[in-house]
Parts: C-alpha cells; structure tokens; sequence
C-alpha cells in the first residue's frame, strides 16, 4: 500500500511540475517523461529478467514508425497511432525474441544488435517510405489533442504515457509474473526445477519491454513532430541502459530519475562544452566505480528495502 | 503389490564413451522412501536427472502414474509432480526466505501465504522467513531448498545427497521430516550415510558403473554378496 501511495505522489508531484513549469522546461519534462516510458520498459527486461538486449532501438524505431506510416500515408489520428506503435514495439519485441531468446548471455547482446542494425538498415533501404536519415515530419502537434494548445497537449499525453507506463510496470513486478521473473535472473536453472519454463517467462518479459518501447517510440515521434531512421541506430539501445543503470535496475523508479539525471547532465554539459559525451561517459565511470547500483539501488542497499 | 508411481525401462545415457546410465529398469513404489547408493561415479545423479528431465534421455523410456513422459522437459515434468533437490545449494540467494519459498508454490495452490508459512514451519524455518537467504547457515539452506520442494508440493521428491555436510543432529531432524513425508509424498533418495539410508529407506537400488547391481530392502542389500563386494569393499566391511 505505502509503495503504491509512493509512486501515485510521485505521478502527482509530475503532474503538478507539468501544470506550473515554464513553457519550456514543461517540454523538456514531457520529453523525459516519454524516454523514461522507454528506459521504464528496458528495466523490466534488464533490471528485472536479466535480458540484457542491445537491440531495444529496434522496438522503439518500431513504435516510431508504426505510429509515423499511419499518420502520414493514411491520416491517422495521433491517439490511435499511438496505441499501433506500442503493438508494432511489442509485436517485434515477439519476433526477435522467438529467435534471440535461444541464446544467453553475450549471444543474446550480439544477436539483439545484430537485428537492430539489420532493422536500420531495412529502414535505410526502403527510404522512400520512411525517409531513411532524413527522416518524415509528423504533423503539427495542434492535431494532437484537438482544442488543446500544442504545449499542453504535449504535456498530457507524455504524462499519461508514463503514468501508464510506471502503474503497469508496478503492477507486473509486484505479480506472479514478476516474482518469476526475478527468479528468472537470479537463477534460471533453479526455477527451471521449480516448474517455470525459462523461454516463455523471458519470452513475455521481452515482449512487455517492447510493449513499452514502442508506446515510447510512437509518442516521441509524434509529440517532437519526426520520425527518422536513426531512432534504430545503436544509440538508442544504449541509451535506455545508460538511464537504467543510473537510476537503479531492477527498481521502479530507476529510469524516471536515470533519464531525467543524464538529460539533464547532457543539457548542463551543453552549456559548458560541446564534449557532451564525454561528461556523460565521465559520470558513468564514476557511477559504476562508486554506486554500480544506480541511485535508487544504492539508496535501496543503504536501508530503505522497501523500495520496489 | 504396491502400484508404481515412477517407473523407467531401458534407461540410457552415455557422454562419449563413459556408459553414465546403461540400460536402467527402475521402478518406484507409491509411498515409499527409496534410496539410490553405490559408489561414487556409478551413475546415480546421472540417473534422477534423467528422471526429473535436467538431462536428455538416449534411449528407453520414463512412465509417471500411467502417462509416458520421456519427451517431457524438466519444467512440464515439476508441474506433474516430479520435484528435484539439488546435491549443491540451489536457491536464490538475494531473496528473502520467504520469496524462495513463494517461487516454489504452484499457482494452484490458492492463497500464497498459507502455503509458504506451512511449507516453512514444516522445515522448521517460519521463523526466519524475513531473511535473506544468502545469509543462512548451510544447514538451513538445505532445509531452505528441502522446503522450497515440499512447497512444490510433488507427487514424486528427489533429493540429491540432502544430508551432505549437515552436522549429526540436523541429520536426525531431517530423518525424522522426510518419514512425515510419506507416504502422501514418495521420495526417492540419493545418499550417502549408510546408516541414514538403513535406517530410513523401505527398499534400497544399488548402482554401479551405470547399472542396476540389486534391488531390495535393506536387509536384502545388506546380505547380497554382489552389494558387499563392489560398493561395501568386501565382506569385511558388510557389518
């Protein structure tokens, strides 16, 4: 009860960020928001099966382009789009994992990669559909809501996203299906001989991540007005990690604060240097050599068990 | 005759040229506590990984109540009722006592928190179900792992050499846990404490280079001559 009153006063204290921040930081809030409903599904694959996949651009370029087609070949409203975009990441989060999941541990990194680079080159290859690297311009976000000024629109659809996001991740984790797929992490051939079929509980981890990662993908595209090619790059793997381990793998929280952390420690390394990366890489350094947990999971070692 | 909940015919398996398990008929009684000995490399972990699935059958074939499960992977073969202990510690170490045990509930078991409380009280641990479980002595480890079977609640329990490494008293205790087992719950043992198995089993199968060398209760193995000259080292040793 007190962790689900926890992440509701969480989801308040956003909404009300959301409703009184500047025009442009709201932006920016709605920005992380829906890159933390990315980083949010990448944990439930990594932080909490141990699925460490590199292909997770693959998922989000899904959802991208499963919700951009719709809209700029057949004028599909947003909303639906949105909701095509989580299926297209869930439902190639599905077909990777049929074939990846046959492997472990370094294989499952190489094999996940390998389809994402695969997945952007396809996209590269029919440019004149997706636009390859130049990308397709989503419609004016005015379309989003109808009625509602592109800012607000913004801010309530990336809030819902992620309210969305954290609740069912919440409500997983806290499920059987959770509990087996910790399990899962912490011991597959153990829960093997306790009845659990390994492929099919990683199986259905991988296809929530991209169930997620697609929803993100569709609402990032849509909200920011582009849909390009890139989003299946190698760097769009990685980055949903990095916000993980930052925030903490394997708890809730984690990618909301990781993502909002590192956007913020790029945006302030902007201001001083054009060597963002380089800021980014020091930090992670840092991170792994002092807290390897994440901000959350170190908090979590200290004393407060409590945090999911 | 006692019907046969477990039974195999022809049971092979070789890695490479080493004839692991060689042509095993084994049948195990409904109810019963029987015990697997022979000496060390005679096949005997070989053998119940067979039977609970961790290992591919070569040839021959595994009978559960009527139904053949030879195909089965080892995951259908727990939800039937087959649960396997393992020789080395198997549980999760980060997780509360408590958690390992919930893991081993099966989903239709109804309430969860019952079944683990009864699950841990049997084994003797409902006091420490808050622990982590790295953090236990090894003794209650392996009451840990024993309790995480029971909460499978199986028809048929493999336990791997359960009592390696416990201290004397522990052995007596988890004497006394496995005979309130049966016969709701038949266990098939591997062990090697003479004394335990004498004690405990109703019928005894001796192993040895992959074969069955005799089958019988313990008076009878204790009295076969074949028994005493391959794994008792003689007839010297036979008291």
């Amino acid at each position: 009860m007190k962790v689900w009153i926890a992440h509701l006063a969480v989801l308040a204290a956003l909404a009300v960020l959301l409703a009184v921040l500047p025009a442009y930081h709201a932006t920016n809030l709605a920005r992380i928001l829906t890159l933390a409903v990315f980083a949010t599904g990448y944990n439930l694959a990594f932080g909490y099966t141990g699925l460490l996949s590199l292909g997770h651009a693959l998922f989000f370029a899904a959802g991208v382009y499963g919700a951009a087609l719709p809209v700029t070949y057949w004028g599909l409203s947003p909303l639906p789009a949105i909701a095509l975009g989580c299926l297209a990441g869930g439902g190639m989060a599905a077909m990777v994992g049929l074939l990846a999941l046959r492997t472990a541990g370094v294989s499952f990194m190489i094999v996940t990669l390998m389809f994402a680079q695969a997945g952007y080159l396809t996209l590269l290859y029919f440019g004149q559909i997706t636009g390859g690297d130049e990308g397709l311009v989503m419609p004016d976000a005015t379309a989003l809501i109808p009625g509602l000024s592109p800012d607000t629109a913004r801010a309530v659809i990336a809030f819902a996203l992620f309210a969305l996001a954290l609740v069912l991740s919440l409500a997983v984790i806290r499920s059987r299906l959770g509990r087996v797929m910790v399990a899962m992490r912490e011991n597959e051939e153990r829960s093997r001989m306790l009845g659990y079929n390994p492929f099919t509980v990683k199986l259905t981890a991988l296809v929530l991540s991209g169930l997620f990662a697609g929803a993100a993908g569709a609402g990032y595209a849509l909200l920011f007005g582009y849909a390009g090619a890139s989003f299946a790059t190698i760097q769009y793997s990685i980055l949903p990690m990095l916000y993980v381990l930052m925030g903490g793998a394997g708890t809730t929280l984690g990618p909301l604060l990781g993502t909002a952390a590192m956007f913020y420690l790029v945006d302030g390394a902007a201001r001083i240097t054009t060597a963002t990366l380089l800021v980014v890489g020091v930090a992670l350094v840092l991170l792994i050599l002092f807290a390897p947990k994440g901000i959350l999971g170190t908090l979590r070692e200290r004393g407060a068990r409590w945090i999911p | 005759m006692d019907s046969v909940i477990l039974s195999a015919r022809g049971l092979t398996r070789h890695f490479g040229g080493l004839r692991a398990v060689d042509g095993v008929d084994f049948d195990l009684r409904t109810g019963e506590i029987h015990a697997l000995i022979g000496p060390n490399g005679a096949g005997k972990t070989t053998f119940v990984s067979l039977l609970s699935g961790r290992v591919p059958v070569q040839s021959g074939s595994i009978t559960l109540g009527a139904e053949d499960i030879t195909a089965l992977p080892a995951h259908a073969r727990v939800r039937k009722g087959i649960a396997y202990t393992f020789q080395i510690t198997s549980v999760y170490p980060r997780l509360s006592v408590y958690d390992n045990v919930a893991l081993a509930v099966p989903p239709e078991a109804g309430e969860l928190r019952p079944a683990v409380m009864a699950a841990l009280s049997r084994v003797g641990l409902a006091d420490r179900a808050d622990q982590i479980a790295g953090t236990l002595s090894y003794g209650h480890q392996r009451l840990l792992e024993l309790g995480m079977g029971l909460a499978l609640r199986p028809r048929v329990l493999i336990l791997d050499e359960p009592t390696q490494g416990l201290a004397s008293g522990e052995v007596a205790g988890f004497a006394a846990l496995v005979r309130s087992l049966v016969p709701e719950t038949t266990v098939l043992l591997i062990e090697h404490n003479m004394e335990l198995v004498m004690d405990l089993a109703q019928r005894i199968t001796v192993l040895n280079f992959g074969q069955v060398l005799a089958t019988g209760t313990p008076a009878e193995i204790r009295a076969n001559r074949a028994v005493q000259a391959a794994y008792l080292g003689g007839d010297d040793a036979a008291a």
